[in-house]
């Protein structure tokens, strides 16, 4: 960009040196101000030669006729590169109209800033393994603490039913439920039908058609409905209920509460997580239903397969013990997302800067553990024979 | 700068704003001198800040007509109206320092969009501001979420003068602070003021403020200015607001010496 789109036509400021004997008279002249930053810099390294030469130096600013901090700076700059060891630097007058401006810049960067010390790459590298990992026992020990806090607040709330904050959790319980019906039945019933259609097109070829409705109904009740559900409530809900605790602690609401005898897990997550509890299974069975209902369409008319033989065979492939696992695994799911969107959203600090890292921290955590859940009760239910 | 003759650095004429049906402020007539530092005052939800915003741009107008440094945003072309950000500073109450960026590129942040300045210069400007508004080269690497309140005001400061501007904007600054904080924070503004020349425009709470640093004093009522002068001017005042604001009790320069 061209500092001079407004100032064209005006003159732009100089500085011009005349070294005899080890003696330097430099003339400064036009606006010393910092839209002309460019031009003054260049005049300054310019004569930066002659001054390492000469053993005294004049300034003449007679002809400045405008000075800023920056015009005064580089001035005052020069006048400090022309002095010391035995050599000499000044003005050769002080206008008194920039006096007191030329007098407040000698005061500034005397004393160089503490050195940032630069730590050797291995170190470095070590350091950063080593806080990854204690960061790693940290956040283990948070989800662990939110998780004794919110029993300690259940156990609370049963021995005293009247503190559960009832319109609080139905509240809750609107947002994440209710208002995730339309974006999970849309997004759970394309996958139904993306599925079913991949089912036909490949097993078609050993003819094995009729097994797509087997894989559909076990695939969504055991495993992707819960799953797909999970994630997207991780990432619809969870993240929400992060940024408002973090909002909330970031605008001392959360120091407010406390210091009226309240105790914020009880008031704000209790009911938040109580609600993802009971509207994950929800929501967990009404994307299965729109998922099999989008796989029997494509089955129908991309399939050929009448729905009445689809229903008939989805009832003879599918137990009750499928559909028990995936609703089992549900609120287990919800619990973890809510425990850490509460725990990531009580660390957030002052900065907005940590309110967008620990959101992120919150859905990325709680999708990567849904997911590890999901494994650990795969093991579980294969032990058990289910 | 070019409008040399003109000694008024912003001319308000006739400006009215308002929100739905309330009217804020109404045919609203102001003039701040060049070079004088114009305290602002008026009781809370009378339009202080509304102005202030109207007047930088952030709240549109109804009518009037508002000139700053020679510019008028009703006829001035796009690039003007960026260029105007060189021109004036903007010292937001709470400071409104960018989170994400060390004090030290907070200071720099107006220097780098504006001018072409090489990386040594800069960091030469920005301790030299931080240093001028009574920072230590020490303070210049912490995070705005380090700093105090008297500090993050100062920072703050440091930056709305990045570009020397010529008006510099003040949102209650001293609010927050202690009353010695305070104080020194009025007495830097003054200090600065009469090194660099520029122009203040000062909304304000502060008695002290007005007393110490103020050249004169414009007060808002009823959407309108009620009166604007020098301290003394404003004493003799008889509108009711102004005569319960300047000497009711709580004005403790004038107030009797307890028995």
């Amino acid at each position: 960009m061209s500092a001079s789109s407004e100032t064209a036509g005006t003159r732009l400021p100089s500085l011009t040196g005349t070294l005899s004997e080890g003696r330097l008279r430099l003339i400064a002249s036009g606006p010393w101000i910092s839209v002309h930053a460019e031009t003054l810099e260049r005049q300054v390294e310019a004569v930066a030669a002659d001054i390492a030469k000469a053993g005294k130096t004049t300034i003449d600013i007679e002809a400045v006729d405008e000075l800023d901090t920056l015009g005064a700076w580089l001035l005052e700059r020069t006048i400090r590169a022309g002095s010391g060891a035995g050599r000499e630097a000044a003005f050769a007058e002080l206008p008194q109209r920039y006096r007191g401006l030329l007098e407040e810049v000698t005061q500034v960067n005397r004393r160089p800033a503490a050195e940032v010390q630069k730590p050797n790459a291995l170190i470095d590298a070590l350091e950063r393994i080593g806080r990854a990992t204690a960061q790693f026992r940290d956040s283990a020990q948070t989800f662990l603490e939110m998780l004794g806090a919110l029993s300690a607040a259940v156990v609370r709330v049963l021995l005293n039913p009247r503190r559960f904050r009832l319109t609080s959790a139905v509240y809750q319980l609107f947002r994440v439920g209710w208002q995730a019906v339309p974006i999970i039945v849309l997004i759970t019933f394309l996958i139904g039908c993306i599925i079913s259609q991949q089912g036909f097109f490949h097993f078609r070829k050993f003819g094995a058609d009729a097994y797509v409705v087997d894989m559909l109904g076990i695939l969504f009740l055991r495993e992707i409905g819960v799953l797909i559900v999970a994630i997207m409530v991780a990432g619809r809900s969870g993240s929400s209920y992060t940024a408002e605790l973090g909002s909330m602690k970031m605008r001392e609401e959360i120091d407010a509460l406390r210091t009226m005898g309240f105790d914020p897990v009880e008031v704000l997550v209790l009911p938040r997580v109580i609600a993802l509890v009971i509207a994950l299974p929800l929501l967990t069975f009404i994307g299965s239903m729109a998922a099999l209902y989008g796989g029997g369409l494509v089955a129908w008319f991309y399939g050929d397969m009448n729905p009445s033989i689809f229903i008939a065979r989805l009832h003879e492939a599918v137990s009750v013990t499928s559909f028990k696992v995936g609703m089992i695994k549900a609120p287990f799911m919800a619990l973890v997302i809510g425990v850490v969107a509460a725990s990531e959203g009580l660390k957030v600090k002052g900065s907005a800067e940590s309110l967008g890292l620990q959101t992120t921290t919150s859905v990325v955590k709680s999708i990567f553990l849904v997911i590890v859940l999901d494994g650990l009760f795969a093991m579980f239910f294969a032990s058990i024979g289910w | 700068m070019d409008a040399g003759t003109d000694n008024v650095a912003i001319r308000v004429r006739g400006l009215v704003v308002g929100f739905g049906r309330q009217v804020v402020l109404d045919r609203l007539d102001l003039d701040v001198r060049r070079g004088e530092i114009l305290g602002f005052v008026g009781a809370s939800g009378s339009g202080k800040s509304v102005l202030m915003r109207t007047i930088i741009g952030l709240l549109p107008k109804r009518s009037g007509t508002i000139q700053v440094a020679g510019m008028n945003r009703d006829t001035a072309t796009l690039e003007e109206i960026r260029a105007i950000g060189r021109h004036w500073g903007i010292l937001f109450q709470q400071g409104a320092l960018f989170s994400s960026l060390t004090v030290r590129q907070n200071v720099q942040f107006p220097m780098r969009e504006n001018l072409v300045i090489s990386q040594r210069l800069m960091d030469e400007m920005a301790m030299a501001k931080l240093e001028m508004v009574g920072l230590s080269p020490d303070d210049a690497e912490k995070f705005p979420s380090q700093l105090s309140g008297g500090m993050t005001k100062r920072v703050a400061l440091a930056r709305a003068l990045a570009l020397d501007p010529e008006i510099l904007f003040l949102d209650e600054p001293t609010s927050g602070l202690d009353p010695i904080s305070g104080g020194e924070f009025d007495s830097l503004i003054k200090t600065l003021q009469r090194t660099l020349g520029f122009t203040v425009f000062m909304v304000t709470h502060d008695l002290d403020s007005l007393h110490t640093v103020c050249d004169r004093i414009a007060v808002l009522a009823d959407g309108k200015i009620v009166v604007v002068g020098p301290m003394s001017a404003v004493l003799a005042s008889e509108h009711p607001w102004v005569k319960a604001y300047f000497r009711g009790k709580r004005t403790r320069v004038h107030a009797a010496m307890p028995n």
